[in-house]
């Protein structure tokens, strides 16, 4: 792992990944124990991907998010609380309790929404992507979308309208190796996304995506280049699932078990922990240990805000149809 | 007062709302010459053949500070983009909680007569009516489709605006000046005491012909319009049914789950309307088939003045 990132910027990257996986592991947990309704999608493994482009973006830049969303969520800055309420389905959380696991949006922040349907978000985010070009600020906005997504219709559209109209877009496709339950390995025409890049003029980067400092190296350059009014990147990101499909119990996963503990050994936060213990003790074990319990006590008091928030009033389903 | 085609009203509209807010531009397949010479290329965008992507991004850019009016020409075509319809536009103000407006405009010309085939002659709003979140207009004359595309345009949730094919060259008057039509309001384009007669579109002016018909036979038909679907104005259509007794739906859809049911269900469990009503409501759509090419199968298949008037005298008997 190599980088110009300070010792902090990289601890600061540390934290975030772990408060990624320890919000979800929670969130599974409060899932199973039934206080967390409808479906969880973890992001558990791929924390790196989050963290490492959104490192590379403003407040104002643009993101969009899929079904296993809670990552960009947090790397693009968003509240906990309002987080966690979501799940809980109470009157605090970001949409009011309409939208849970897989709806959470902060427009505030430039997060445009996880979204239930594969693909679905990625024209959405493309018509931002236009926005900001025609706004002329220097924005930016970024498609999240999985190798599942890779294989859909939007993804090819959305690409080469952005070419065609050099869009500052970038387009980093999370290939988890698994599309819900059909794997990669049996649904992709070749094995890199990123060489679809080439049939639309535009430039695709394979990177490892369990090293966080080489997706934020590849975001930064794809940034660099969307400001610039150079067009689109996609970059593909080469991570794993850790988990199952969803955190619902009885699922059938397809996954081998050589898989998940090949995988295993490259998660990408302790690679991040040994990478930062060994460049001259820029981490100890203290620190580590303190950081982590630092943000156990976060993710507590989440709940603890969720748990406290009352549940919407049931005519509030009413509002929101439309905007007034 | 100057009169102008259904077709030259609707570019009007969008003309004068493009001149009026910077915000608003235009993504379509097929990019009007005029349009381009006064607004340039950047705000009136010549696309792919993409519709899925050009309704999501019409929507994203909505979400982003922008008034989009995204063109899908025919309905036809809507139905590529149906996941961006269904699953993200009707429902993304509220499953995200109202965080934010997503004013974005579609347009789709609606209806049949053209010898297109099955196809290109579809008439599907209710499909769209089915869906919570989205406003839609259907307008019968010019004056109407510019007044309520201009209010869509400025309406600040994604709405639809279906036009009809067979009016796109009728003519009628448009004044010179400022104005708009408000969404949600009826409009009763001829009084009468018989018979109520609730027409959508094209099914409008056949309404009115056939008025004309039973006026001379001494039955007095009046003529409804409800210009806007969703919301329907649900009091107007009602006031009439009670004042005639009597009541025929025309619409060139299809029957079945259509805008013309959803008419009949609003009317009938109104207790004041079904207490009123001296006659059961009466249908007049198109028959429920794809719709087919030689003209002596279409013909056949679409309502018209003839039948909107057997159904008339049948009910005032």
């Amino acid at each position: 792992m190599t980088t110009t990132l300070t010792p902090e910027a990289q601890r600061e990257m540390l934290r975030q990944m772990q408060i990624i996986r320890r919000f979800e592991e929670r969130a599974s947990d409060d899932y199973i124990a039934g206080k967390i309704y409808g479906v969880v999608h973890c992001y558990i493994g791929e924390e790196a991907v989050a963290v490492g482009v959104c490192a590379a973006l403003n407040r104002d830049d643009q993101i969009i998010s899929t079904h296993r969303g809670h990552g960009h969520c947090i790397a693009k800055g968003a509240d906990l609380n309002r987080m966690m309420a979501e799940l809980y389905g109470r009157e605090t959380g970001y949409c009011k309790g309409k939208g849970g696991s897989m709806h959470i949006a902060d427009f505030g922040i430039g997060m445009l929404g996880a979204n239930g349907i594969v693909a679905g978000g990625i024209s959405i985010v493309t018509g931002a992507g236009l926005a900001a070009q025609m706004e002329g600020k220097g924005r930016v906005a970024v498609s999240f979308f999985g190798d599942g997504a890779s294989n859909a219709g939007p993804f090819h559209e959305s690409i080469n309208i952005a070419s065609a109209w050099k869009l500052p877009m970038i387009y980093v496709c999370e290939n988890n190796l698994w599309a819900a339950s059909t794997a990669a390995a049996t649904t992709l025409a070749q094995e890199d996304v990123a060489a679809r890049a080439a049939g639309y003029g535009i430039p695709g980067v394979v990177v490892d995506g369990n090293d966080v400092l080489a997706v934020h190296e590849a975001a930064l350059e794809a940034v660099a280049r969307a400001r610039a009014g150079e067009g689109p990147t996609l970059i593909e990101c080469k991570t794993y699932r850790q988990r199952r499909h969803t955190e619902r119990p009885g699922q059938v996963d397809y996954r081998t078990d050589d898989e998940i503990a090949a995988w295993m050994d490259r998660d990408p936060i302790p690679r991040l922990v040994e990478h930062l213990k060994g460049q001259q003790g820029q981490l100890t074990d203290a620190e580590w240990a303190a950081m982590d319990s630092e943000i156990m006590a976060t993710i507590q008091s989440s709940v603890d805000f969720a748990e406290a928030s009352p549940f919407p009033r049931p005519e509030a389903a009413l509002e929101d149809v439309f905007a007034d | 007062m100057r009169t102008i085609s259904y077709a030259a009203a609707g570019l009007e509209a969008i003309a004068e709302e493009m001149r009026r807010d910077d915000k608003v531009f235009h993504l379509s397949t097929d990019a009007n010459r005029d349009l381009v010479d006064e607004f340039g290329e950047q705000r009136i965008r010549g696309t792919p053949i993409a519709e899925g992507a050009l309704t999501g991004m019409g929507l994203g850019a909505a979400g982003s500070g922008f008034r989009p009016i995204v063109d899908w020409r025919m309905v036809t075509f809507s139905f590529v983009a149906m996941d961006q319809i269904v699953n993200q536009a009707s429902k993304i103000h509220y499953m995200f909680g109202g965080q934010t407006k997503f004013p974005v405009t579609y347009r789709a010309s609606v209806g049949g007569g053209t010898r297109l085939a099955a196809q290109h002659s579809q008439s599907p709003y209710s499909m769209f009516m089915n869906l919570a979140g989205l406003k839609m207009v259907l307008p019968s004359t010019p004056y109407d489709v510019k007044g309520l595309l201009k209010s869509l345009i400025r309406d600040d949730n994604p709405v639809i605006s279906f036009e009809s094919t067979r009016l796109m060259g009728m003519t009628g008057e448009v004044p010179d000046g400022e104005y708009t039509v408000p969404i949600g309001v009826a409009d009763v384009k001829r009084q009468g005491s018989d018979v109520t007669v609730i027409a959508l579109a094209w099914l409008v002016h056949e309404a009115l012909a056939a008025a004309e018909t039973l006026a001379a036979e001494g039955i007095s038909v009046e003529v409804v319009d409800p210009r806007t679907l969703v919301p329907m104005d649900a009091e107007t259509l009602r006031a009439s049914a009670r004042k005639t007794g009597r009541v025929v739906i025309a619409d060139e859809a299809g029957p079945t789950a259509g805008a013309s049911a959803e008419i009949a269900a609003l009317l009938t469990e109104d207790p004041d309307t079904f207490a009123a009503l001296k006659a059961p409501v009466r249908r007049v759509c198109a028959l429920q088939v794809p719709i087919p090419y030689s003209p002596v199968l279409e013909d056949h298949v679409f309502p018209d003045r003839e039948k909107i008037a057997e159904a008339v005298r049948d009910l005032a008997r």
